[in-house]
């Protein structure tokens, strides 16, 4: 066996020796854990749409960069009225659809008006609410006039959600995406894997590889074997539980990073005793969040406070508000008129990060007397009777949307929050395009959501990525899901 | 035999429309809406109406399953929900790598387990069978997965001779094709053929206990041949009926398996559509296996016609 194990070892030295003399790779294996239902960015919240189309197949006019700055796209640059209302963007020319038809102004106007349509189905309708009308100045300008200033529209428009399609190919889009950008579809296996190629045509600086794979492995244990067989050479989005695994191999780099996902023990805000200030805050108290990171995120989140990613330049660190305490979460309970304790429950979506730490909150719990069932549930049953139907008391959920922190002030939301004085924040900074006044109204809602200990703030998710050493230019931070190849490239 | 066959395709017909009430019902009652699935956190109550209209889900039950079940009987399985393409296709594209994987994997399990009932019967109660039988009772214990497992880093990433998974598709070549299906063959049928190998033998036991045994025997028949053409005969009908459910079971119940190699399979599709409430995907390829398994039935049944000829009289 030993000697097999030499000359088979043997032939492979070989042959990776011949390749690697010659240039460097071009193509690249990238795994995934989800399939996305379809290849419409504009038609679905699947978070798998964007990362195998996002920036790579499809372009908006602008685009969210590495580190979630805006960045223009193919909007080459634009002007903002003194009223931010009128925004005029400048288009770049030249640009071409994957199917060879030009890319206009006419395209923008569509795209933006499909979406923001009465029957449309975008999953993201909201971004483009402020919308008042999108005229066509020339080929290579549009002008789009809001109803009101929005602070936010130009990140708006760098979401998947808002990228620019083609009237002949829109409705396709879900089998056969055609878009603008460096990469074109090429074939869609289903179940297996989606493969995207190098455009010929494209307007901006050209890509390095020449073809890019997503290969569908759904199952954490079988990702390592892939990525140390070299089936897969990059894992964006790796199980944090696995990273001990390939961690010490010389062969890959584990690169962990940030991402925009609040993990949060909601609570329903409305419910007795959740009504209480005290009792939210006794729960606040009792949660030991260092316990939960390392035992629901392999030790590799980022302790919050509040609802906001600590990458975020308006963060704010309320960490220090709510200590573990035991003791004075109890003496809470006890000003609550709950010092004997309560029954609840806690309901669990299937991600790790909730099923583990669900188990470590119920026992943290324990501790001051509430005593927590614990219900896993799958992502329908969730949707339908924790966040549609608000039938529950307690559950675990990692909000992933940027910059989100307005869903606290949305009516009728999960969290049964009713706060004016926090609605009347997000009124104002929706209006606010000023990059300081904005931070500095960020910083008091945070502030306003930690003193009212709406929900219990654990940590920011991780994100973990694995790849080959010696391929370069994969994001190491998540500010939106996506996996943009644009810079990617193997050296030697 | 008429009679016979007629009576038990009147009994696979009950069989599908009563299967097809309770598939429908049960997935009519389970929580969750396709809808906002789709459309995630963000979406408002109207756009969620929107879509469930534009996917037809807003019919009222009793039409939405007349539609259904009569687009069955001239094989319109209907559009996916998520997917938006004809059922058909989907079910097709996975059936090219489950059916083979089925298919190799039952043969793997047969020429596994026969020789080894075979070996272990003839040599009852002794070393031989006591080890071969300690294997079979391994291979029945070790859970799948990890076997699976063990499988992949012993071939794929320590020997490099097959991928440790995906499937590259037929258009990749046979040859590709067939390696990639290999070792979740060799995953699935083992457990099986552990299976497969006690009923054979505990078959062959009771029939060499048999007077017309001893007869043959007697009469001065070499060994081998009472062994295979009087005794494995006789205790086929017990095996061939494993073997039937042993197929329904690989079409569609190796999930685990499909998971661990990403095989894009049948079983792998049910579980998505289940998790997607793509319930039109979910009804529609229930009810394929629900045919498959009375087809298979009923080939099974036919088959003891063909190894007991007593049978063909009636």
């Amino acid at each position: 066996m030993k000697l097999w194990k030499t000359i088979l070892a043997a032939a492979a030295l070989a042959l990776a020796a011949g390749t690697s003399a010659m240039a460097a790779r071009t193509d690249l294996v990238i795994g995934i854990t989800l399939e996305p239902p379809h290849l419409d960015p504009t038609a679905g919240a699947a978070a798998a749409i964007d990362e195998v189309l996002y920036a790579n197949v499809f372009e908006g006019l602008t685009r969210i960069g590495p580190n979630g700055e805006v960045l223009p796209d193919l909007a080459e640059s634009w002007s903002i009225s003194d009223d931010g209302k009128v925004y005029i963007f400048k288009l770049h020319t030249g640009v071409k659809f994957h199917d060879g038809t030009d890319f206009n102004a006419d395209d923008v106007k569509f795209s933006l008006d499909r979406a923001r349509a009465e029957n449309s189905v975008n999953a993201q309708k909201g971004l483009f609410a402020a919308i008042d009308k999108v005229e066509v100045v020339d080929p290579a300008t549009v002008k789009v006039t809001l109803k009101n200033p929005q602070g936010s529209f130009l990140y708006n428009m760098g979401w998947g959600d808002a990228v620019i399609v083609a009237p002949e190919t829109a409705d396709t889009n879900k089998e056969k995406p055609v878009g603008t950008g460096p990469f074109k579809f090429q074939n869609w296996a289903k179940g297996s894997s989606i493969t995207l190629v190098k455009s010929d045509n494209y307007w901006g600086a050209p890509v390095f590889l020449d073809k890019a794979e997503f290969r569908i492995i759904p199952d954490a244990a079988a990702a390592v074997p892939a990525l140390l067989s070299g089936d897969v050479q990059a894992f964006p989005f790796f199980d944090p539980d696995s990273v001990a695994q390939v961690k010490d191999d010389p062969r890959f780099k584990v690169v962990i990073g940030s991402t925009e996902g609040e993990t949060i023990l909601s609570i329903n805000n409305k419910k007795p005793p959740f009504d209480k200030l005290q009792v939210r805050q006794a729960i606040s108290f009792a949660l030991d969040r260092k316990a939960i990171i390392d035992g629901a995120s392999a030790g590799l989140g980022v302790p919050i406070g509040s609802h906001m990613s600590p990458a975020s330049k308006a963060y704010v660190d309320l960490t220090g508000l709510y200590p573990h305490n035991v003791e004075k979460a109890k003496e809470l309970l006890k000003e609550a008129g709950l010092e004997n304790g309560f029954k609840a429950t806690l309901k669990l979506p299937p991600p790790s990060y909730a099923r583990l730490g669900g188990e470590i909150i119920a026992s943290e719990l324990r501790e001051i007397g509430v005593d927590l069932e614990i219900i896993p549930v799958e992502w329908a049953q969730w949707l339908d009777q924790v966040f549609t139907k608000k039938d529950y008391d307690l559950t675990i959920v990692s909000h992933t949307e940027p910059n989100d922190i307005d869903i606290y002030s949305r009516k009728d939301y999960y969290f049964n929050y009713d706060n004016p004085a926090f609605d009347k924040i997000i009124e104002e900074l929706n209006l606010t395009s000023d990059e300081a006044k904005r931070t500095t109204l960020l910083g008091e809602a945070q502030k306003v959501l930690a003193d009212d200990a709406v929900v219990g703030f654990l940590y920011e998710l991780p994100k973990v990525g694995v790849w080959d050493a010696k391929l370069q230019g994969l994001w190491e931070n998540a500010p939106i899901q996506a996996n943009d190849l644009t810079k990617v490239k193997w050296t030697d | 035999m008429t009679a016979y066959l007629l009576k038990r395709l009147a009994i696979a017909v009950v069989t599908l429309v009563l299967a097809s009430m309770v598939v429908f019902a049960v997935l009519e009652i389970i929580p969750g809406d396709p809808a906002r699935l789709m459309l995630g956190l963000n979406a408002s109550a109207d756009q969620i109406e929107l879509l469930r209209n534009q996917m037809g889900l807003n019919a009222p039950v009793v039409l939405r399953y007349l539609h259904w079940a009569g687009g069955l009987l001239s094989l319109d399985f209907g559009r996916s929900y998520t997917y938006s393409v004809p059922v058909i296709d989907l079910v097709r594209e996975r059936l090219v790598v489950s059916l083979p994987l089925a298919l190799m994997a039952l043969a793997l399990s047969t020429i596994i387990a026969i020789p080894v009932g075979l070996f272990s019967a003839s040599r009852h109660g002794r070393a031989g069978d006591t080890i071969a039988m300690g294997a079979a009772q391994l291979g029945v214990a070790v859970p799948n997965f990890w076997f699976a497992l063990m499988l992949i880093y012993l071939f794929a990433v320590w020997l490099r001779l097959v991928p440790g998974g995906g499937f590259p598709g037929w258009s990749a070549g046979v040859l590709p094709a067939l390696k990639s299906l290999l070792l979740p063959a060799v995953a699935l049928a083992l457990p099986q053929a552990a299976i497969l190998a006690r009923v054979t033998r505990s078959a062959l036991i009771e029939v060499l206990n048999e007077d017309y045994i001893r007869t043959a025997r007697a009469k001065g028949l070499p060994y081998r041949l009472v062994l295979w053409r009087h005794a494995l005969r006789n205790a086929m009908i017990p095996v061939v009926t494993i073997l039937g459910l042993q197929f329904a079971f690989l079409l569609a119940g190796t999930i685990i398996i499909e998971n661990v190699f990403y095989l894009p399979g049948l079983g792998r599709l049910v579980f998505q559509a289940i998790n997607q409430r793509d319930l039109i995907v979910v009804e529609s390829v229930v009810m394929l296996l629900v045919a498959a398994v009375i087809v298979v039935n009923f080939i099974v049944d036919l088959s003891y016609a063909v190894v007991d000829p007593r049978l063909r009289g009636r």
